[in-house]
């Protein structure tokens, strides 16, 4: 592999998503993408004993499934690159328990979908696995518990809020195989434009969204309109708003009408109660793992650039009224 | 000679173009806070004052209601007063945990956190949320990280007007 410019890499034999999967959700299920998921489950509570476990099923589900539609087993698999929203990756831990996979977790806020992908890529291509799995999940009522609010407790949420998706997407990178295709990669820089409200996720990642992106086009040398997509992870209706005029504004390219979000594709935001959209790790990794790849595959689309964002901060930071870091990450992904 | 300058001319002319094309203007935070302010928008205020006055009016009817039947019931004031607290607790307590009262406080946002139901349902939500990590570390542990707050600095509050009415108002313990 090579450094294209300063910040990006180049795959010199592009990885190949050989299969992937997404497990959702009841709201999620009920939204937009319904047909799109393979799993879909009737209740958050995925049959167990606490939300900390539900996700951990969420993940199980995914892998296990992703794993299967490959054609493998998980003894096939090298490394596995997983991460969530759970203090010390309990999800990803504790969903990953039982399939003897060698792990390595990741904390990247929601933007850990793209980072497990550009890892899962970094180390098909340079031998080090020969198949790897990207996975990341995300669950409403656990970030709740960890983040905000007990789930019974009797609060109004700011227009600008976003729900937490209860969602998992994984796929199966081979260094060799059939199927679309990850040629690029970029590792975002921390980003903070001082916002401290927590309630505005969508704002405080927006301008690390468009510093990635602009990044991976200096060094490409292209354009936007180069791209069939270019895909966000989670800033929802009003980051997503920034997100193009800061591209425009401080980068001078315009997204707009190859502009779309994860976050405002996975609900009707119309419809069910998500304010500004959806959020968390599941949200992009679900609606990639289904809508996006499968799209890809048919070749319905030919490249798509998908950048999730992430919002470094925690509840101890934020109590402590310091700004909000945040951080993208990007893979291009050609069918 | 007229090839070389074309040249010349020419990297100059592209070097303009990508200048203007790669402008990089980053926005400092107070710009982009004004930004964002622009693009978010605002709690809609009228609406949630309407329901919170509405359902908050709502629940002190009944509060007056039950008063009225302890009362009736041969209740002195005191003891109607203190019966009419713990029905609205109790209340509270389980629409809380046959989970309908978030669903009415999303609507009535203030209406249900100002009277003793916002109290009770800010101690019985997380006392129900942390029981997966039992009865002592989960439930009595996180019981108070909501109302706790309130405890604190409503008795210390207490303590002082009470300080101030003995020394300086001719209160009497």
């Amino acid at each position: 592999m090579n450094r294209t410019g300063k910040y990006t890499v180049e795959f010199s034999t592009p990885p190949v998503i050989l299969a992937s999967a997404a497990s959702v959700g009841k709201a999620e299920g009920e939204g937009p993408l319904k047909d799109e998921f393979d799993i879909i489950n009737e209740n958050d509570g995925i049959g167990s004993d606490t939300w900390e476990h539900a996700e951990a099923e969420l993940v199980n589900q995914a892998v296990g499934l992703a794993i299967k539609k490959a054609g493998l087993m998980p003894q096939n698999i090298d490394i596995a690159y997983a991460g969530d929203l759970i203090n010390q990756c309990t999800s990803s831990t504790f969903g990953l328990r039982n399939l003897d996979i060698p792990l390595c977790g990741l904390f990247g806020a929601c933007s850990t979908f793209a980072l497990a992908l550009f890892c899962a890529a970094l180390a098909t291509d340079s031998g080090a696995a020969r198949i790897a799995v990207a996975e990341a999940s995300s669950h409403f009522c656990s970030a709740e518990k960890q983040f905000r609010y007990p789930l019974e407790y009797g609060g109004q949420r700011a227009p600008t809020t976003q729900r937490t998706a209860t969602a998992s997407g994984a796929c199966v990178v081979a260094s060799k195989g059939n199927g679309v295709k990850i040629t690029k990669g970029i590792l975002g820089r921390i980003t903070d434009y001082g916002v401290t409200d927590i309630g505005n996720m969508g704002a405080a990642m927006a301008p690390a969204a468009a510093r990635t992106i602009s990044d991976f086009l200096n060094d490409t040398n292209t354009k936007p309109q180069d791209y069939d997509i270019i895909l966000t992870g989670d800033l929802g209706q009003i980051g997503s708003k920034l997100f193009v005029d800061l591209m425009t504004e401080e980068y001078g390219f315009d997204v707009s009408s190859v502009h779309a979000d994860c976050g405002n594709m996975l609900f009707d935001i119309n419809k069910q109660d998500v304010h500004s959209g959806g959020s968390g790790c599941g949200c992009s990794a679900s609606v990639v793992s289904s809508k996006i790849l499968r799209e890809l595959s048919s070749g319905k689309l030919k490249k798509v650039l998908f950048a999730a964002t992430g919002a470094l901060m925690s509840p101890l930071t934020a109590f402590q009224g310091d700004t909000i870091p945040a951080i993208a990450h990007a893979v291009l992904l050609c069918s | 000679m007229l090839i070389p300058i074309f040249f010349v001319l020419n990297i100059f002319f592209c070097f303009g173009l990508k200048y203007t094309e790669r402008k990089v203007v980053i926005l400092d935070n107070k710009q982009y806070d004004k930004k964002v302010k622009d693009a978010s928008p605002n709690s809609p205020l009228l609406k949630n004052c309407v329901c919170a006055f509405v359902i908050g009016g709502l629940i002190c009817l009944i509060g007056e209601g039950l008063f009225t039947l302890f009362s009736y019931l041969g209740q002195g004031e005191k003891e109607s007063a203190a019966w009419v607290c713990v029905s609205l607790i109790s209340l509270t307590a389980a629409l809380t945990g046959i989970g309908v009262f978030d669903v009415i406080a999303k609507h009535a946002g203030a209406g249900t956190v100002v009277p003793i139901t916002g109290f009770a349902n800010s101690v019985v939500s997380p006392a129900i949320e942390y029981q997966t990590e039992g009865r002592i570390m989960g439930t009595a542990v996180k019981m108070f990280t909501i109302a706790g707050p309130v405890i604190v600095y409503g008795c210390s509050a207490a303590s002082i007007y009470g300080l101030i009415y003995y020394f300086f108002l001719g209160g009497n313990v």
